[in-house]
């Protein structure tokens, strides 16, 4: 018999019960929740008379609404405000943790489950959120659902599931200096396409993903949704083990050695069996830039636009015709000649202290190019933003030119004032490229942290592998 | 929920293939906390011309003439023809939520996201899955014939077409089951309570650290 891949123990381990129709329940261990996705699930629980069943097993932050900027007055929106003040609400009742606005501690999701240690390998985890697979970068099983499931998690702590698929995505070899994480998923959506992944679990694996730091692989794990998978998962090793180690929701003394021993076997075993393999070479992998409304829509920063007329699928080249329409841009024209009108540095994807690192080795000593008229990061978390200010990041990117803000989705999805006008190219280092995803209109190109940094300063793409890097902070990002 | 059994509505071709969450209800309305009132805003940015925020009366908007649904002949269709990966993006309920209170009973598409797909049966809507060419068929005879009806019957799993002819199609048998019944999935979940019990307890016994606060 073949051997089990990682997610076929995660589905083995939790299984409550294999039901006749083809179904099985499957226990969640924790939950995150924000702001957007669980005030329907919370009413739904109080209008059927239900209580939660391991209210504990539930972590909460508002993000999507916040603002980024000065909150000593609170959130000017109203209808934001009420939707914050809703999981307060929500949370003060039924006793939930969660780090207020005003806790050093809030950020988004993604960032704070992993940098609490609430996100723990060998988990079921789920968040009503899509990027939920960013947490499959500890060898968890993540995945986002929908409100209705964010209450059945609530009320019975499992939820009915089908087992998924296996693929294993394999990337061997080296990446080269200036080629990160992002670009890795982002050629690799380019490859399989956005529904590539839909039904499959899927493990990124390979030399190049082992030599991936936690935070590059949670990148990697989160945009497996942009592949169409919702899990996406990385094997337990040293390195997640002592990322684990003494956060505050880790662990502790006999548990924790009880949990390494646990943890050592998660990861898929040499016979193992995987439905559909794809493979890279990480040689092979150029910093990548989307040019057009979906994450398959994707180039090496070195290429052109692409003519919708080469193209033989008659549904593809409608495709492209209508992204460059609504990208206002020329098929087979460079890369690097789109303009830009803004940068945007943040997000689940790339808001964590190694892409701010990233994107500072660029930043520093260059100044924002004056045909850009915003260009912002925003920390992932308050803890992020902390470290960074430690170190002296925030001070690069004042002096570059660039906005330093509170943590929290901002222009990755534009729900707080954070967006862009009709019209406006953005470099960006989120996740979603749709139509109007970061404000109507908006023009979304998405790019790693150092070559968002690169476009900022020079107002247009560039190929960041091409410029001079502050060596120490260059340094201390390659520690991957 | 409202059980789905069988359905005969006018039919609206959305002819784009990688509809996204965020197109079907964009997020500016995602900030109530309610689950109803979506149906105006449902694939809000083509179907204005203005820019939507919540809280504007919807009535007084200028619409978009060339977008599908806001063309007489589709006025009142409550099944939905679309292209692949239809639902990609976030993982948003309010999208089904959108479609429900539009009016929407049922979506057939060559393929679906898979988040989108599963919010779909839990709140009443229909998600079908058809092949290319039968899809294709379907587009072609929706833009042809004005007032193009569809009559979908979930117990038999067919959709008859005006002629008489019948397409056939796939539901998985537990889901099939709970929207025909209108069933509440927690209250499903809820009555393996000793399962979930049992398995809680060796799971304290396996990990735990993940019971130990
Ligand atoms: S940062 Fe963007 S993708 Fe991530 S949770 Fe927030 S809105 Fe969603």
């Amino acid at each position: 018999m073949a051997g089990k891949t990682l997610y076929d123990k995660l589905w083995q381990d939790h299984l409550v019960a294999e039901n006749e129709d083809g179904s099985a329940l499957i226990y969640i261990d924790r939950q995150l929740l924000h702001e957007v996705t669980s005030p329907q699930a919370f009413e739904g629980l109080k209008i059927a008379g239900r209580k939660p069943r391991r209210i504990e097993a539930n972590l909460a932050t508002p993000d999507h609404n916040v603002p980024t900027t000065d909150r000593t007055n609170g959130i000017a929106d109203p209808v934001s405000r009420i939707q914050v003040q809703t999981l307060d609400d929500n949370c003060d009742a039924y006793g939930v943790t969660e780090f207020k606005m005003d806790d050093v501690r809030q950020g988004i999701v993604h960032i704070v489950g992993p940098e609490q240690g609430y996100t723990l390998p060998g988990l079921t985890m789920v968040c009503g959120d899509s990027h939920t697979a960013t947490h499959g970068a500890f060898g968890a099983m993540a995945f986002g659902v929908g409100t209705s499931e964010v209450e059945h998690v609530l009320a019975t702590q499992c939820l009915r599931q089908k087992k998924m698929k296996n693929m294993l995505v394999r990337v061997d070899g080296k990446l080269g200096t200036g080629v990160t994480a992002k670009d890795v998923v982002l050629a690799v959506i380019g490859e399989i396409g956005t529904a590539g992944g839909n039904g499959h679990a899927i493990e990124f694996a390979g030399s190049a993903i082992e030599d991936l730091s936690m935070e590059g692989r949670m990148t990697i794990c989160n945009m497996a949704i942009e592949a169409g998978a919702r899990v996406g998962l990385v094997a337990v090793d040293d390195k997640t083990i002592e990322y684990v180690k003494g956060r505050p929701f880790a662990p502790k003394g006999e548990h924790w050695d009880m949990a390494v021993e646990a943890w050592k076997d998660l990861h898929s075993d040499a016979d193992a069996e995987f439905d559909r393999v794809v493979e890279l070479k990480a040689e092979d992998i150029i910093p990548q830039v989307t040019w057009g409304t979906s994450p398959e829509m994707v180039k090496p920063v070195t290429d052109n636009i692409p003519n919708p007329d080469k193209e033989t699928n008659a549904v593809k080249k409608e495709g492209i015709e209508r992204a460059l329409l609504y990208m206002d841009m020329k098929a087979e024209t460079p890369i690097t000649s789109i303009p830009l009108d803004k940068v945007f540095i943040g997000s689940c994807t790339n808001a964590r202290i190694e892409d701010l690192r990233e994107a500072a080795a660029v930043a520093k000593g260059r100044k924002v190019a004056s045909s850009i008229k915003q260009a912002m990061v925003v920390p992932g978390s308050g803890l992020v933003k902390e470290q960074a200010e430690a170190e002296g990041l925030d001070k690069i990117f004042v002096e570059a030119g660039f906005e330093w803000r509170e943590p929290g989705c901002s222009m990755c999805l534009a729900m707080n004032a954070d967006r862009l006008e009709s019209g406006e190219h953005c470099a960006s280092t989120s996740n979603r490229n749709f139509e109007g995803r970061q404000g109507q209109g908006g023009r979304t190109h998405l790019v790693s942290p150092a070559m968002a940094a690169a476009a900022a300063v020079h107002g247009h793409f560039v190929d960041v592998r091409e410029l001079e890097l502050d060596k120490e902070l260059a340094n201390v990002s390659e520690v991957h | 929920m409202e059980a789905f059994t069988q359905h005969t509505g006018l039919v609206v071709p959305l002819d784009r293939s990688n509809v996204d969450t965020d197109a079907i209800i964009p997020k500016q309305f995602l900030k109530s906390i309610k689950r109803t009132g979506f149906g105006p805003n449902l694939f809000d940015e083509w179907r204005y011309l203005d820019h939507g925020e919540p809280g504007m009366d919807n009535s007084k908007r200028p619409l978009n003439p060339d977008f599908v649904m806001n063309k007489e002949r589709y006025k009142g269709a409550s099944i939905l023809l679309a292209r692949e990966n239809f639902g990609c993006g976030s993982s948003r309920e309010h999208a089904p939520w959108a479609l429900e209170d539009y009016g929407i009973k049922a979506v057939i598409a060559p393929s679906f996201a898979d988040i989108f797909f599963n919010n779909c049966f839990k709140n009443g809507i229909l998600p079908i899955v058809l092949d290319h060419a039968t899809m294709d068929a379907l587009f072609e005879q929706t833009e042809a014939n004005e007032g193009f009806k569809l009559d979908i019957d979930l117990g038999k799993q067919t959709i008859t077409m005006p002629n008489g002819d019948v397409i056939n199609f796939d539901v998985e048998p537990d889901r099939k089951h709970n929207l025909y019944n209108g069933l509440d999935d927690i209250g499903i979940t809820l009555k393996q309570e000793d399962a979930i019990t049992a398995y809680e307890q060796e799971r304290a016994k396996r990990a735990p650290w993940l019971f130990s606060s």
